[in-house]
């Protein structure tokens, strides 16, 4: 299957710094492909080029064939591209299943008057994404507390309430930013079924995760960046021999934490 | 069977607009009361505005000044009928609103703050020149929306003050209506979407300038109406309508009641209207003490008074 992501020499410099630099891969339809690397490495830099919230000063973003390098984040959402934060972007306000209903928008039709005037087409729309919204919020297992708001959730709910956000766009391909950052083991073992399934449903799912036990785990294929640098691409276990790799990031405990999940 | 929050509201409301007449000592509180309503009006705008989008206006003022102007005006120069020019005037602001918003609602924080001030004070500054248009300073007059003289042949006679009263609430909780509408809508969660986040609402989808747009376009026409219904009541207009005190009024009475609830802006308004009309200490000192409360309710109340008694309310119930 040909490439749905391709991304091929990208960069980046803030004030002459380049933050990432020259990297260059791809992802395909329903695999799952993880970038790691040290704290500053640029991976979260990488995905804010490629959801459009930067513009990249080097390369372009391929997908599907069609250059979308530096387009409306917006626009990409209508193509198919959807992301999660590192840090926790929600609508604090709203309720869980409000979170998740504007993760529907794109289906929705928006339009100011019939939904002032409360007309049966705006009334339809409201009631098609709350019954997904909470069929997505069972999903993650936050049903419970769909009338919650969100602000008065744990961080862990609030990492799933992302996801199930980002998949109310029913997304081809789904940008994930540690996911599991700061969740307890079972919920990672969650996030971790949610994500090989989403990806089994065809999602191509590229993650920035620091829990190496989930990403050799899950991954098809991992690209390590370091400073700004792609040092290395290949399948885990390859990855994992890397002696380039573990000087850089892994290190003797990581590589453990690799060859037990490997068992 | 329980009764959704968006008809509670409207039922608490026209409950309060229909029972507050048996508790007039005299026919002056009609007046009070029409004055409420109208500023009640321009308020449920700004709960769009700043309470569902998050983006701030001092200067909605100066949609208020289009929307009285247009009424004084618009039946003499274009002969627009007294009830046309109210739509006329929503027109022309929702227009002005168009053109400027796009460039204004770029800006963020206190950038929108200044520059729809400028907005603001540009209109007031046109009608306080164009004296040969505008009557100046003095004001000019406004003809007769003529519905009294309407029901008067039908054989029904009511005060000037009471038929405003009722004019008013009707207007205002139509208008409340739209915007609780509004609230539980496609287009309302994008507004409070990128109310929370602007980037997370741009990366799901969000038009997030067009929603912005539009928001700014709704509040102004609400705004205008408003001016206009003040306009004709009083049959009187002057500069004041657009001026920065009453943008920055619309503003306090929002934030005072609950800028995110429609409820809560309008008790705002009911407050901050009546106090000055009640008291005449209160009017002597009114900029000062609106200064004052802005502060108080900032430092302890910054969800305003409504939301915040609520939560008490709620908290205590669950104890
Ligand atoms: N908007 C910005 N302006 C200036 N420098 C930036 C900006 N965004 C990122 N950087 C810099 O780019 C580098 C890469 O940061 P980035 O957040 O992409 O790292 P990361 O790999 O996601 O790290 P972590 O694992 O800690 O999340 C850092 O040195 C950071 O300071
Ligand atoms: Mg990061």
């Amino acid at each position: 299957m040909s490439a749905l992501l391709d991304i091929s020499d990208l960069g980046i410099a803030f004030g002459g710094i380049k933050a990432v630099d020259g990297v260059s891969f791809a992802v395909r339809p329903g695999e799952i492909v993880s970038v790691i690397g040290p704290n500053g490495a640029g991976k979260t830099t990488l995905f804010n080029m490629i959801s459009g919230l930067y513009r990249p000063s080097q390369g372009q973003v391929r997908l599907d064939g069609r250059d979308i390098t530096a387009m409306e984040p917006h626009l990409l959402a209508r193509l198919g591209l959807s992301r999660t934060f590192q840090n926790l972007q929600l609508f604090g306000d709203m309720t869980l299943l409000e979170n998740v209903m504007v993760g529907h928008h794109l289906r929705e039709r928006a339009h100011v008057l019939p939904d002032l005037f409360a007309l049966s087409s705006s009334r339809r729309s409201t009631r098609a994404s709350a019954d997904n919204a909470l069929a997505l919020l069972r999903r993650v297992r936050l049903d419970k507390g769909a009338y919650r708001e969100a602000r008065a959730m744990s961080y862990g709910a609030l990492k799933r309430l992302e996801i199930a956000r980002a998949l109310a766009l029913e997304p081809r391909i789904l940008l994930l930013d540690e996911p599991a950052a700061g969740c307890n083991a079972v919920e990672t073992a969650e996030i971790d079924e949610l994500i090989a399934e989403v990806a089994a449903s065809g999602v191509a799912i590229l993650l920035v995760e620091h829990d190496m036990k989930l990403v050799m785990k899950i991954s098809a294929h991992i690209v390590v960046l370091d400073h700004g640098r792609k040092i290395a691409e290949g399948a885990p276990a390859e990855v994992a021999r890397d002696p380039q790799v573990i000087a850089a990031y892994l290190g003797q405990h990581g590589q453990d934490q690799v060859l037990h999940a490997e068992r | 069977m329980q009764l959704k929050p968006k008809y509670l509201s409207l039922l608490i409301l026209v409950l309060l607009v229909a029972a507050a007449p048996l508790f007039f000592p005299s026919g002056f509180y009609y007046r009070v009361g029409a004055l409420i309503f109208i500023n009640g009006i321009a308020v449920t705008g700004m709960v769009i505005l700043i309470g569902y989008a998050g983006q701030i206006s001092l200067g909605h003022a100066g949609f208020a000044g289009i929307g009285a102007y247009s009424c004084a005006l618009a039946p003499v120069y274009l002969n627009i009928p007294p009830v046309a020019a109210i739509a006329f005037g929503a027109a022309l602001s929702a227009a002005l609103a168009w053109v400027v918003g796009r460039p204004i609602l770029k800006l963020h924080g206190y950038y929108l703050g200044v520059a729809t001030l400028g907005l603001g004070i540009l209109i007031s500054m046109v009608l306080l020149n164009e004296a040969q248009w505008t009557g100046g300073p003095d004001g000019i007059a406004v003809p007769d929306l003529g519905l009294r003289g309407l029901l008067r042949d039908m054989g029904l006679r009511v005060g000037a003050g009471e038929l405003w009263y009722w004019v008013a609430a009707l207007v205002m909780i139509l208008g409340a209506w739209l915007a609780l509408n509004l609230f539980d809508s496609p287009t309302g969660r994008a507004l409070r979407a990128l109310h929370g986040s602007e980037v997370a609402a741009r990366t799901i989808g969000i038009d997030v300038p067009r929603h912005k747009l539009h928001a700014f376009v709704v509040s102004a026409v609400y705004a205008s109406v408003s001016g206009s219904l003040l306009a004709q009541m009083n049959r009187l207009i002057t500069p004041d309508v657009a001026g920065f005190m009453h943008s920055v009024q619309m503003v306090t009475m929002a934030v005072l009641g609950g800028v995110s609830s429609v409820l809560g802006a309008i008790f705002g308004a009911t407050i901050l209207t009546a106090l000055p009309q009640l008291l005449t200490v209160f009017h002597q000192y009114e900029h000062m003490v609106l200064g004052l409360v802005m502060i108080l309710v900032m430092i302890f109340l910054p969800d305003g008074l409504l939301p915040s008694i609520l939560k008490r309310l709620k908290g205590r119930n669950e104890e």
